[in-house]
């Protein structure tokens, strides 16, 4: 039932936002922060719980569930289900729905109430769609996001917003479309082998299928995902839509939105379609390694500094392709990790030019350059999730690379030789941020302040996380472990090495 | 003892934690006394742990202190551990005693920049970060000091932001050895595809055992490490970014572009010596490379005008030496040069940013000239680091580690008579551009007024390091000069022995006065060439090829940088979403073609009802 909770907080939390908001802008901030706070504690109840099961053996396949029956006739069940993976990114939505709030609070001032209630459904949508284990179910809260996000780039966004949001709805929809008619066909197939027809994850999961059908109905899926996720060539969405949302948008869409793509293709597509991912491999590579270089070519020839940490998005969203089909341990914790790390420090970058934008109302970058002087808390943290970016070693980033990289190294070697160059393109793009924004010298002279007390905490926070996390990912590791050995199990591959030589963990420092 | 290990890096990690988050609100003294102070203390600890170590060694001269694992997926855990033994021992010396002493300098020659805190915070970063890379006991730690120290190269060239020339060479140090990690990361995703394991020690245990002789993997990894080596080390072809990191201020130059950072590449590989090993054609490529950069930038260094960049790619032909020394598998050799060259590039750039300090920051040398009363100790100094780098015989502690190079180049079985060639060769012109930057500096007709005048924090610094530049070379004295071999015999208790040392003692002695005669014929011909004639500028053609470093600049800008930026700004708008906008128009059109036919006319549209009706009824028909 705690799982429903989560999501039945955050949605009453939005209604009660939306009717409150009218009387007092205040009431509807606060009412959104104290139901995400109620949810995080929720999650960090669940987390504590989690690790103190790890070590018992014959772990369930899911952590926490709640099922009971929504639509009998077609076999529809409310079934919500949690494992480690589903965890973390719950936790991460919560993270960033708590942040989401903090830096909307003074940048929101028109229709404040009816702007908490479109976040808070798009949180709820979220939650759902990492926790629902029923594919009607997964594909309502899919819309459920869909919308109140619409609505948010649309009457909150920039300049050219109303474009953004069409766009954004369209591609969205276009291809959750075409998930919707792979979800009905896997459906059909299953209840005539099986004469059950029902939307249930794990009964779908063993269906056989023949190869060509199995092709198709992966394409489906896959299609959805790589929009959402997105792969080049399906990314052209983003850049629009990040650039005219407002910062809280652009937080949960690149921290959270792009993750039900690679949610999506963990749960459901290799799993559903082993045989099928395994041929699709090489072309996962081949687009994986596309979007680094890809994205990293176009954020590094913007000139708008959300467009330019837009299609750095695209391209840290190759590494999750290649992570997920290189089948192996090593990439798929990897890919885990990328999640955490690309929604933390995209997500930092995204706000800090929110911050910038407030101060001195542009986005364009050959306007700003030497701010380090006047606000160099601010540049100490650009500077920091530059780094991030360009996966420094020490921050949780590095990890997520590395890991990828030496699981896809063993699955394809040129390919991954190509997509390691994004090391080098990340470096170029994210050394120009701090160049241009607060290196050179001063274009105009910006009368801004430095970072304020709330801006402090939103950045601090996300400066702890991604510095611990890059020092300490086991944290996040061991949480993920039983999914990624569920997924691997579901091709066939069992050989999981395990901790083999743990002489090493021994302290020897007190002696 | 040894149990304070970790406290050598911690506590410059510290003290950049307390400068870059406080630092603003300290006092300039509060500040220097702790970006000075904490390297001053990790100098001590070291000295106290070497002690320690020497006197009473640790089990085969290892010694690993283990915090806590850093992850562990499908069994590959690195951890986060300190490593200690012989070869680290010099390194960390040199990083914190030499980084001590630039710490002092730099109080004094910072003290009235903005930012002074955050240039302490960036250099305790620096140290803190070489310490990791050169204690790591994984390669993937030493990874994380190996980019560490990479950014700090970063924010200290463009230390003066404002400059955006400063900028711009800062990020082509950032990207162009980048380029080198690159391909240092995928040798290290081939160590865990192939070996199952990052930890230096095993990857040295399992390599020959895993891997035969020459085969191609072990060529592949070496190779891919070299990669790594080649762009932090600035040697051949991904040298030039380190002429352009002299945006950076002097003591930086001195500690990072030239004692310490730019030799990670010569410790790289003498750390994982047993990959070179099993690649003898990679081995004779780093010699290779590391003959052809010594005589590249020692042309070039012939033919600078900034006092800075003269030094520059003198570090980058010295390094070249160290690569000599390893390709011809002589590892001691190379860590005793990088030790010596520590000294003396360490005090020359200090003693040049003095006299640069001076002369109201003129850099150009041509702008410089008969200061050499006027500044004595800044003379004498330069003097005996510049007379060690020309590895003036028997008195200065570079002809001893040159020399030990040039006679392995030789003698080696991995030698050749042409490596020696172009050694001595190397020298000759070390000599020449060495004596011409004293000439030309110091001697002649002042031209610029002396302004500051340098106090006791630059003085003490440069001073020491001029001791130790003439007496360092005497903890290893060749076969012939008494046969002291102190150092080799330490550092060689983990690195391969050098072949043949000490044995037909009359053919070394040979080459040695062949070698210390090079040395003086460049003197006498800089001599003749810079202080019997007024020197010039040069504008001839070869003068100006040299002047820009062989073109390797002006050729890549058109091969690489323009290319690549003339793709970007074309596709600024990414093609690729034409294709939807595409579609978009074309549903547009389409709908606004359908929209004329919605005209309101009966008759139209009872037209059109009919003839639908024959078109269809033919269809039906017809087919």
């Amino acid at each position: 039932m705690i799982l429903a909770w989560l999501i039945i907080i955050l949605m009453l939390g939005g209604i009660l936002a939306w009717i409150t908001g009218r009387i007092n802008p205040l009431f509807a901030r606060w009412i959104s922060l104290v139901s995400i706070f109620i949810d995080s504690i929720i999650v960090i109840k669940i987390w504590i719980d989690y690790k103190q099961q790890i070590n018992l053996t014959a772990s369930p396949s899911w952590f926490i569930e709640i099922n009971s029956k929504w639509v009998p006739q077609f076999g529809i069940n409310f079934h919500l289900a949690l494992d480690g993976l589903s965890l973390i990114l719950v936790a991460l939505t919560v993270f960033l729905g708590l942040l989401s709030v903090l830096i909307s609070w003074k940048e929101i001032n028109e229709r404040v109430g009816f702007f908490h209630f479109n976040l808070l459904w798009i949180l709820a949508g979220i939650i759902g769609v990492f926790t629902a284990s029923d594919l009607f179910l997964f594909y309502f809260f899919w819309e459920v996001m869909l919308i109140p996000m619409y609505f948010l780039i649309g009457i909150w966004g920039h300049e050219n917003r109303i474009y953004a949001s069409y766009k954004f709805f369209i591609f969205t929809q276009a291809s959750g479309l075409l998930m919707l008619l792979a979800i009905l066909g896997l459906y059909f197939i299953h209840g005539s082998q099986t004469g059950i027809y029902t939307f249930e994850y794990m009964q779908l999961l063993g269906t056989k299928i023949n190869p060509s059908t199995a092709f198709f109905l992966m394409l489906g899926f896959l299609i959805a995902f790589v929009v959402k996720l997105p792969a080049v060539p399906f990314h052209s969405w983003l850049p629009d839509a990040h650039t005219e949302a407002p910062t809280a948008g652009s937080v949960i869409l690149a921290g959270l939105l792009l993750k039900t793509g690679a949610y999506g293709i963990l749960r459901f597509v290799i799993p559903f379609f082993p045989d099928a991912s395994k041929d699709f491999q090489t072309v996962a590579f081949i687009l994986g390694a596309a979007g680094i270089l890809y994205g990293a070519m176009l954020a590094f020839a913007q000139t708008d500094l959300k467009r330019l940490v837009a299609y750095s998005s695209v391209s840290h969203m190759g590494f999750v392709l290649l992570g997920a089909f290189s089948f192996n341990q090593l990439s798929l914790q990897g890919t885990v990790i990328q999640l955490v790390a690309h929604g933390i420090s995209t997500g930092a970058l995204f706000i800090l030019a929110g911050m910038l934008q407030e101060r001195i109302h542009t986005r364009d970058i050959n306007v700003m350059g030497g701010l380090w002087s006047k606000v160099p808390f601010m540049g100490g943290m650009g500077l920091l999730f530059a780094l991030a970016s360009l996966g420094l070693p020490g921050l949780v980033n590095f990890i997520a690379e590395f890991l990828i990289l030496s699981g896809a190294y063993q699955a394809n070697i040129v390919l991954t030789g190509i997509a390691a160059l994004g090391l080098i393109a990340s470096t170029i793009y994210s050394l120009r941020i701090v160049q241009k924004v607060f290196y050179g010298s001063p274009v105009k002279e910006w009368p801004i302040p430095d970072l304020n007390a709330r801006e402090i905490l939103i950045m601090g926070a996300l400066t702890v996380v991604v510095v611990w996390l890059g020092l300490f990912p086991q944290h996040v590791l061991d949480i993920s472990k039983s999914s990624v050995k569920k997924i691997l199990n579901s091709i066939g591959k069992t050989e999981v090495l395990d901790n083999n030589h743990n002489k090493l963990e021994e302290i020897t420092l007190g002696k | 003892m040894l149990n304070l290990l970790w406290l050598v890096p911690v506590l410059p990690f510290f003290s950049f934690l307390i400068l870059a988050l406080f630092g603003k609100k300290f006092p300039i003294k509060a500040s220097a006394v702790l970006g000075a102070g904490s390297i001053g203390l990790s100098a001590l600890l070291t000295l106290i742990i070497g002690i320690g170590f020497i006197s009473n060694p640790p089990e085969n001269f290892r010694f690993v202190q283990t915090f806590w694992t850093w992850f562990n997926v499908a069994g590959l855990n690195p951890s986060i551990s300190f490593y200690l033994d012989p070869l680290s021992i010099v390194f960390i010396f040199v990083i914190t005693f030499v980084g001590f002493l630039i710490h002092l300098y730099s109080i004094e020659f910072m003290y009235e920049e903005e930012g002074f805190s955050r240039f302490f915070a960036y250099m305790n970063l620096f140290v803190g970060s070489m310490l990791t890379l050169v204690l790591a006991d994984n390669l993937l730690l030493l990874y994380l000091g190996w980019e560490g120290v990479g950014l700090c190269s970063f924010l200290l060239i463009g230390f003066w932001y404002k400059d955006p020339a400063n900028g711009a060479a800062a990020q082509k140090a950032f990207i162009v050895t980048r380029i080198g990690d690159t391909a240092m990361a995928i040798g290290l995703f081939l160590l865990v595809a192939n070996l199952g394991t990052l930890n230096i020690n095993e990857i040295l245990t399992k390599a020959p055992a895993v891997w035969p002789q020459s085969s191609g993997m072990a060529t592949a990894a070496a190779l891919l490490l070299l990669g790594g080596a080649l762009g932090k080390s600035a040697q051949l072809p991904l040298q030039t970014w380190l002429p352009d990191a002299m945006a950076g201020p002097s003591p930086v130059s001195a500690l990072i572009h030239a004692a310490t950072m730019v030799t990670a590449g010569v410790y790289l590989i003498a750390r994982t010596n047993a990959l070179f090993i099993l690649a003898p054609q990679v081995q004779m490529l780093i010699a290779i490379i590391g003959a052809a950069t010594l005589l590249v930038a020692g042309f070039s260094a012939l033919a600078q005008h900034d006092i800075k960049r003269v030094l520059a790619y003198s570090t980058i032909s010295q390094i070249g030496y160290m690569f000599l020394a390893l390709g011809v598998g002589a590892f001691s050799a190379a860590i005793f040069h990088f030790m010596i060259h520590a000294f003396f590039k360490a005090l020359l750039f200090l003693a040049a940013g003095a006299v640069i300090l001076s002369l109201h920051h003129e850099h150009n040398i041509f702008k410089m000239g008969g200061i050499k009363n006027k500044m004595p100790l800044i003379y004498w100094t330069f003097l005996i680091g510049s007379a060690s780098l020309a590895s003036l015989p028997l008195i200065t502690a570079g002809f001893y580690s040159k020399d030990m190079i040039l006679w392995f180049a030789w003698s080696s079985p991995k030698g050749s008579a042409w490596l020696w060639a172009a050694g001595l060769f190397g020298a000759f012109i070390t000599a020449i551009y060495t004596f011409r930057l004293i000439f030309i500096t110091f001697f002649g007709t002042q031209k610029t007024e002396i302004g500051h005048t340098p106090g006791k924090l630059i003085k003490v610094p440069l001073v020491i390091l001029a001791v130790l530049s003439l007496i360092g070379g005497f903890i290893e004295l060749p076969g012939t000069l008494g046969n002291l071999p102190l150092f080799s015999g330490f550092v060689e208790k983990v690195l391969p022995s050098a072949p043949v040392h000490g044995e037909n003692i009359l053919q070394e002695g040979i080459f040695q006065a062949i070698a210390a005669i090079t040395a003086l014929l460049g003197f006498y011909i800089a001599y003749l060439l810079y202080l019997r004639r007024t020197p010039s500028e040069g504008k001839n053609l070869l003068q100006k090829f040299f002047y820009s470093g062989w073109g390797f600049d002006w050729l890549y800008e058109r091969i690489f940088v323009r290319p690549i930026i003339f793709l970007a700004k074309i596709n600024k708008n990414d093609f690729i979403d034409l294709i939807y906008t595409g579609i978009a128009a074309g549903i547009g059109l389409f709908h606004g073609l359908l929209i004329k036919t919605q005209t309101g006319k009966l008759r139209w549209y009872a037209m059109g009802i009919a003839a639908g009706a024959v078109i269809t009824l033919t269809i039906i028909v017809f087919l």
